[in-house]
């Protein structure tokens, strides 16, 4: 039948293979460059490059790139100050590179062709347990054994404060693992759906032609249309969640007693 | 169609679900592949590394310094502004004051003025009738002069006419001095 053929192009998953460019072992561990490497640099390297080139004339009255990076600026500042309080500005610059870095990858990722990195859940969760471990590292760094007041809410019963305490620590485990679920899983399935009505669109035109075909492909191709502005509001969306959550949980280690 | 429509979407499903199976075979689905799990990884963390220091050592600092600036710069101009206005309104203090000064002032004058005039209009009525009065007494002096002198020559005339009267009645001569003597 022709559709096996049609069926193996518009495989929705061929997108996330990662394809190594420059092989490279140390030991027993595989540190290629692959074309998921090369898409991080190029987050990273689009993000200075936008940083800087704004901001080089420093001008006191900005232009337009220039308010923009104002404007996120602020907009980070101003959420860590919400979230976290004023003291959890010792942390903007991290939150700052977390949430600019998710968003240009997953924006990366809409362009057509490109590597999504964030759609790896290697990657989100080294993401989240970064996160982990500077609230722990710096929880107990500041407030020493007061960190693990985290757990034990007070104003609560004595009979019922362990019951209470145990499900704290579950949910603290799972911090990282919702962190990154989250983010990985919605780039996932986003594209995939993408993928998959796209494919479908051309598959009709295919197995049909074009003059019955078209009318086939209308309705997948209707909902590729749809699907791309949730698709861009999504990534956006999901790099402020995260860097919010992100915010959230280094309160708790500027102040691991009221929550 | 319809039909079609649908057979063509179970095929698809099922080339996905061929996909997901072959995934617990021999090729794993991609985003679980631990194969990748020590790349990704290290290449993460050189990149985020790098995005971090430059962002933290470099760029944010001067975007902050920027707004800085900015909010430095205007709370600058709005203090200018402020005492600038003060000075405004001190000189606009000032100017009333002048204002109310000088109408006072231009009042004085006037009042002045109209005093002294008034006293000079009063001192040329003054004079005016205290000539007027002098020129009268001195028509009535005349006058009464004249009168005197009418009345001392009545008797003259009185005297004579007597005796020319007496001359001509009784045709004696009587001197004049013997008639005033007698009319007196």
């Amino acid at each position: 039948m022709a559709a096996d053929g049609e069926g193996k192009r518009i495989d929705p998953i061929s997108q996330f293979e990662i394809t190594p460019m420059a092989e490279w072992k140390v030991g027993s561990y595989d540190l290629s460059f692959t074309n998921s490497s090369l898409m991080m640099l190029i987050a990273v390297g689009l993000i200075l490059l936008w940083l800087f080139l704004s901001t080089g004339r420093r001008s006191l009255v900005p232009g337009r790139w220039q308010s923009i990076v104002e404007l996120s600026y602020e907009f980070i500042g101003n959420m860590i100050r919400s979230t976290a309080g004023s003291d959890g500005l010792r942390f903007f610059p991290f939150v700052f590179s977390l949430f600019m870095f998710i968003l240009f990858a997953n924006m990366l990722g809409m362009i057509p062709f490109f590597f999504t990195t964030t759609s790896h859940i290697v990657v989100t969760f080294t993401l989240a347990m970064m996160v982990m471990c500077l609230v722990i590292g710096y929880g107990v760094y500041r407030n020493g054994w007061g960190f693990l007041r985290l757990f034990w809410p007070s104003g609560i019963p004595l009979a019922i404060v362990w019951f209470v305490a145990i499900l704290e620590v579950i949910s603290f485990m799972s911090r990282p693992i919702s962190l990154s679920v989250r983010l990985w899983a919605n780039m996932l399935a986003g594209h995939i759906l993408l993928k998959l009505f796209a494919g479908f669109a051309v598959m009709m035109v295919g197995a049909f032609g074009l003059f019955p075909g078209v009318f086939g492909a209308l309705i997948p191709f209707a909902m590729t249309f749809a699907l791309v502005p949730l698709e861009f509001l999504v990534a956006f969306v999901q790099a402020y969640v995260f860097a919010l959550l992100t915010c959230v949980y280094l309160s708790d280690a500027l102040h691991p007693g009221h929550h | 169609m319809i039909r079609t429509y649908l057979s063509l979407s179970v095929t698809t499903v099922s080339a996905a679900s061929a996909v997901a199976a072959e995934s617990s075979g021999e090729t794993t689905f991609p985003p679980f592949d631990p194969g990748y799990f020590s790349t990704q990884i290290f290449w993460l963390l050189i990149s985020f590394g790098i995005l971090y220091f430059v962002l933290s050592r470099g760029i944010l600092r001067r975007v902050g310094q920027i707004l800085e600036e900015r909010s430095d710069h205007i709370t600058d101009d709005l203090d200018k502004a402020s005492r600038m206005q003060s000075q405004a309104r001190e000189a606009q203090k000032h100017r009333e004051r002048a204002l109310t000064d000088a109408r006072a002032e231009a009042q004085g004058v006037v009042e002045a003025t109209r005093q002294s005039v008034d006293a000079e209009i009063k001192r040329s009525i003054a004079a005016a009738d205290a000539q007027a009065g002098e020129q009268a007494e001195i028509a009535e002096m005349r006058i009464r002069k004249m009168r005197s002198e009418a009345l001392s020559r009545i008797d003259e005339i009185a005297a004579d006419v007597a005796q020319a009267a007496i001359e001509k009645v009784a045709g004696k001569s009587v001197t004049v001095a013997r008639i005033k003597s007698v009319l007196n």
